[in-house]
């Protein structure tokens, strides 16, 4: 019995180490930008409340944003953001659950900057698809900045494009992704 | 045989330990976030029901753009055109200052009218921490006849030409789909033109919307006038219509019996029934310009 208490102690404290090489944010950066060739007008959402979690231990990355916290210039490619396109009432998530393929390679204790590439599931609109893209991490005293760009296909996540607009929204969104991480303290 | 508790126990721990990092969503280290309060918008395409006010507001820092047509009465038939020979019209700007307050004016070809007003919001329908299921909007407008006095022989005041609206819209988007709202109003005339007129015309109306598309839904405008002798000369006002929008711009296709665009107007001076065939076709037209850029988008 004394045995199994002392596993139990050692395994909660392996599990309380393993949480402080997690790091995260609730404020990260999420844009895109959906303008069309020629458009007259810049179609580009920010959202500056993402929530991000990466396990440096496994590479493990997750984030989670809420549609509506999208920001655009002119109050009507908002609202029709939400209420047309990205449907933010039925699906008020949109989320990324992957992996830092190369995690190995990537020295969480020394400063520097890293090529990564991520891999997962990027659910936007309700629609979940394979996403794999290339990435950057960036250690600097003891901050870690994960950053990424990739381009998503309107098509894939159900999100249709009527005519009448197509010559302003394009068919695919740049998206970029920022996250200045902080250690998880748990 | 000493061992084998402590083994069973280590091997449950295992497996316990392994399941629950497998199974652990790394988002929910962070721990459940309280729903945060946010209020409920696009209860209607537009500021508008049809002809009264909606529970909607424009946002800040945007102005809209307001045509609206009536025309004459389906009824007249292939010699009038179906009435489309004779169109009344209003033309108006719209500002959202706030989130929760707008103004507008406008002018009213029929007895080149002159309208302002100012609408604002003490509660909003919100969701989440501290929700609340309805939103009470209050509006105050003023009207002002520009059209030259009827009689020049007598001693006439400026004053004879305004009239005020005070009005509450108090209302609710049930669902995506469906918004619903009632309106008491009343308008105040500064004169009228007998003594047996009441000044004061108390009114109640209900309007709505149900979305059937993305982009299109149906909408219907009531105002039942509770004043006695207006009540009784005048007709109450009831419009039905489709909300289309174009990406740009927001149509409101409508078949009324009314000729008014301002409160005053629509409400006092309702001189047709739908009963006979007294039917307006109209449209309003919103165009939204963005004034000032939301910087919170950089």
């Amino acid at each position: 019995m004394k045995k199994s208490i002392l596993i139990l102690a050692f395994s909660s404290l392996v599990s309380i180490s393993f949480a402080q090489e997690k790091y995260f944010t609730k404020t990260g950066k999420v844009s895109f930008d959906a303008t069309a060739n020629k458009s007259p007008e810049i179609i580009k959402g920010t959202n500056k409340s993402t929530t991000m979690v990466l396990d440096s231990k496994t590479g493990d990355m997750q984030f989670v944003l809420q549609t509506k916290g999208f920001e655009f210039e002119r109050a009507l490619m908002q609202e029709h953001f939400n209420e047309n396109y990205i449907e933010s009432t039925k699906f008020p998530k949109a989320e990324f659950k992957g992996a830092i393929t190369n995690n190995a390679t990537v020295n969480y204790t020394k400063d520097g900057t890293y090529n990564v590439t991520v891999k997962g599931k990027l659910t936007i609109h309700g629609v979940t698809n394979d996403a794999t893209t290339d990435g950057k991490i960036t250690v600097k005293a003891g901050k870690v900045t994960a950053e990424a760009s990739f381009v998503a296909l309107l098509a894939d996540y159900k999100v249709a494009i009527p005519t009448v607009v197509a010559d302003k929204v394009a068919t695919s969104a740049k998206v970029n992704v920022v996250c200045a991480l902080e250690a998880l303290k748990k | 045989m000493k061992n084998n508790p402590i083994k069973i126990m280590l091997a449950t721990c295992c497996i316990l330990f392994s399941t629950k990092m497998q199974a652990q969503d790394l988002l929910d280290l962070l721990g459940d976030e309280k729903p945060k309060k946010e209020f409920v918008k696009n209860a209607f395409k537009s500021t508008r029901v049809i002809n009264g006010h909606s529970i909607e507001f424009l946002s800040p820092g945007t102005m809209d753009l307001r045509i609206l047509h009536r025309f004459g009465m389906l009824n007249q038939g292939y010699k009038n055109f179906f009435g489309l020979d004779q169109a009344s019209m209003r033309l108006g700007f719209d500002f959202g200052l706030r989130n929760n307050m707008m103004v507008g004016i406008g002018r009213s070809t029929y007895k080149k009218e002159l309208d302002a007003f100012i609408k604002y919001a003490p509660i909003r329908q919100s969701t989440g921490h501290h929700s609340f299921p309805i939103s009470v909007v209050t509006i105050a407008g003023i009207t002002a006849n520009s059209a030259p006095f009827a009689n020049q022989t007598i001693q006439n005041f400026t004053t004879s030409k305004i009239a005020y609206y005070f009005q509450m819209a108090i209302g609710s988007k049930i669902s995506e789909a469906f918004t619903l709202q009632v309106t008491p109003t009343m308008v105040h005339n500064n004169i009228v033109p007998l003594s047996t007129d009441p000044n004061d015309v108390y009114s109640v109306g209900v309007g709505g919307r149900l979305k059937f598309t993305k982009r299109m839904a149906l909408t219907w405008d009531y105002f039942y006038l509770i004043t006695g002798k207006t009540a009784d000369v005048n007709y109450n006002p009831l419009a039905i219509g489709i909300d289309v929008e174009t990406g740009g711009h927001v149509f409101q296709l409508h078949f009324s019996n009314s000729t008014g665009m301002n409160e005053r107007a629509f409400l006092n001076e309702t001189t047709n029934t739908w009963g006979k065939g007294e039917i307006r076709w109209g449209f309003n037209l919103s165009r939204v310009f963005q004034i000032k850029k939301n910087k919170k988008a950089e």
